[in-house]
């Protein structure tokens, strides 16, 4: 089955003639077309420019080139511009907007020869933890189709795990690469703050997005990762500092557990973590231990503050964001009394019930008399929060949690109360308020047989020993 | 507890125009969302500076002040809701009175 195969391995194949980048390509869009309709993991199928690429990947590859991604058929988070391929962040307002220039992660992938299956659901504006906030659809999760894949990544997360692409971006500004990953049982990479230019992502809060990689394994995340980190002038937020070779950094990581330090935060193992989660993850660390890892436990005193800081900086920093979307120079346009009512008009036909929740949140957290007391305030506790990681990393090499509290839910289980759906971020925001790496690992499956993921949290670009160690867990577990 | 007036006023702010059933759906749910951050309130942050980015603060500045490719006129047109071909057309912002 060649539509079940890893990087490494899809690479392998091509290198060797034994099949094309043509007929692998071929092979997911049929499997797309048969499984989409059921999971939607997809917005738009790529179908035509997919296989346009993949005949220009297999004349790189027949001229003898070599990229990490060379041929290899990818998603693309829907967040994510994309030149003459519709992006829509899962929103209405942007339904019929078609990207004349493309995301710098797009542009290098495109560069390095990967091919574009197409462009996956994600909540509204990336704003949700669930997928159900997309105008286009709740994707279900392949583990149990009654499930939420987890969110905003959900359609990211599904179509790894489904094969319906061998790998695939995805963005995190609270949790969105990990905790889908989580809920759908694949391997996925939070860089670190400025790691990977944000230039092209559209923005929900920027000094918390984040562009990632979800894959089968930490191994096809290296090698992804390697082709869209880096510095870009068109990102002033975008870190100048050299790519480490990520997929080298997985050679001997076995041996290198032994010298490491690991730190298990009393804060993350709480009331209200599913026994099951708190159960796989404590024995995810034990691997480590038997490595010849030392644990100790550890406190993040602020984490519990996460949430509402959260909740707060993302929410004001996504309400000026998002008042681009006015009807004037793209997306939905409704036409009013006057430009006021045009703009109004609009941006309600135009925005789901999530997304303006948020725009209120945010402009109240931002308006005279408020800014102080809540917006100010949410920025002081970002600092402890912060802190908290610094002392941290002064006596331990990487911190492990669980990356939500729960499995998969119910689709609709949470829908009705934004509260209780907030509260499934509880344990992956504060790693984007301190701007920090992290990777979401499998570590199990709950008596549903829903998977569990555990939630290996470094330094600032600390992806490289990330990585190590997650490749480290996965080779020693399945052996 | 926000009253559906000050949901009205944070709407009007936002351009958010919203039905009566929104504005009621709004009050409760914001104010929800409010009690849980007042927790804030209790913390001690009288000697801590506001983190606005994780990054040094620092000035980017362009290395050379060179021409770079720009998209065309019909590109940054092509997905205008109105375009007369040369401009967004929008309604008339300042009208006699």
């Amino acid at each position: 089955m060649i539509e079940h195969l890893t990087i490494k391995e899809a690479r392998a194949g091509l290198r060797q003639k034994r099949f094309s980048s043509l007929e692998l390509t071929q092979a997911y869009l049929k499997r797309i077309h048969e499984h989409n309709p059921r999971l939607n993991a997809y917005i738009s199928i790529n179908d035509e420019e997919a296989l346009t690429q993949a005949a220009a990947a297999d004349a790189r590859i027949a001229n003898g080139e070599e990229t990490p991604v060379l041929g290899v058929p990818i998603a693309i988070k829907d967040v994510l511009s994309t030149k003459g391929l519709r992006t829509t962040a899962g929103s209405r307002i942007l339904e019929n907007y078609v990207p004349t220039w493309d995301a710098t992660s797009v542009a290098n992938l495109r560069a390095a020869g990967a091919v574009f299956l197409g462009k996956t659901n994600t909540d509204e504006f990336a704003m949700g933890s669930s997928t159900e906030n997309s105008a286009y659809g709740v994707t279900r999760n392949p583990h149990n189709e009654a499930c939420v894949p987890g969110g905003s990544s959900g359609g990211s997360a599904a179509a790894v795990a489904a094969n319906l692409c061998v790998a695939a971006l995805g963005t995190d500004t609270g949790g969105s690469v990990r905790q889908p990953a989580s809920y759908c049982g694949v391997t996925g990479l939070k860089n670190t703050y400025g790691r990977v230019s944000r230039y092209g992502l559209i923005a929900y809060g920027s000094s918390l997005d984040s562009v990632g990689v979800l894959a089968k394994n930490a191994e096809d995340v290296a090698l992804l990762n390697s082709v869209i980190a880096g510095h870009d002038a068109k990102d002033s937020t975008s870190i100048d500092s050299p790519v480490p070779d990520y997929a080298a950094a997985l050679q001997g990581s076995v041996d290198s557990v032994r010298q490491l330090r690991i730190g298990v935060p009393k804060e993350y193992f709480i009331g209200g973590l599913q026994p099951e989660v708190e159960a796989a993850v404590r024995v995810g660390i034990g691997v480590y231990e038997q490595m010849g890892a030392s644990v100790k436990e550890i406190s993040l005193p602020n984490t519990q503050l996460g949430l509402p800081v959260y909740y707060l900086i993302a929410t004001a920093e996504a309400s000026s964001n998002l008042a681009r979307f006015d009807g004037v120079k793209y997306g939905l346009r409704v036409n009013g009394d006057d430009l006021i009512d045009m703009y109004g008009k609009t941006r309600q036909a135009g925005f789901g019930a999530e997304v303006k929740r948020r725009i209120m949140l945010g402009t109240y957290a931002l308006s005279a008399g408020y800014y102080d007391a809540y917006y100010i305030r949410a920025q002081k506790v970002r600092t402890l929060i912060k802190q908290d990681f610094e002392r941290a990393f002064a006596e331990v090499d990487v911190i492990i949690t669980p990356v939500a509290p729960t499995t998969a839910f119910k689709i609709g289980e949470k829908a009705e109360d934004p509260m209780q759906m907030y509260l499934s971020d509880v344990f992956s925001v504060t790693l984007n308020l301190a701007g920090n790496c992290g990777i979401s690992v499998p570590c199990g499956f709950d008596q549903n047989q829903l998977p569990i993921g555990m939630q290996l949290l470094g330094p600032a670009l600390g992806e490289a020993q990330l990585l190590a160690l997650a490749h480290a867990y996965q080779v020693v577990s399945s052996q | 507890m926000l009253t559906p007036e000050q949901v009205s006023r944070v709407a009007h702010l936002a351009r958010l125009t919203l039905t009566d059933d929104e504005r009621q759906r709004y009050a409760r749910q914001l104010s929800a969302i409010l009690d849980y951050a007042e927790q804030l309130a209790s913390v001690d942050v009288s000697h801590v500076p506001p983190t606005a980015t994780v990054l040094p603060v620092r000035s980017v500045v362009r290395h050379t002040d060179e021409a770079h490719a720009l998209l065309t006129r019909d590109e940054v047109l092509k997905n205008a809701p109105r375009s007369d071909g040369e401009s967004f057309e929008v309604a008339a912002a300042i009208t006699e009175s």
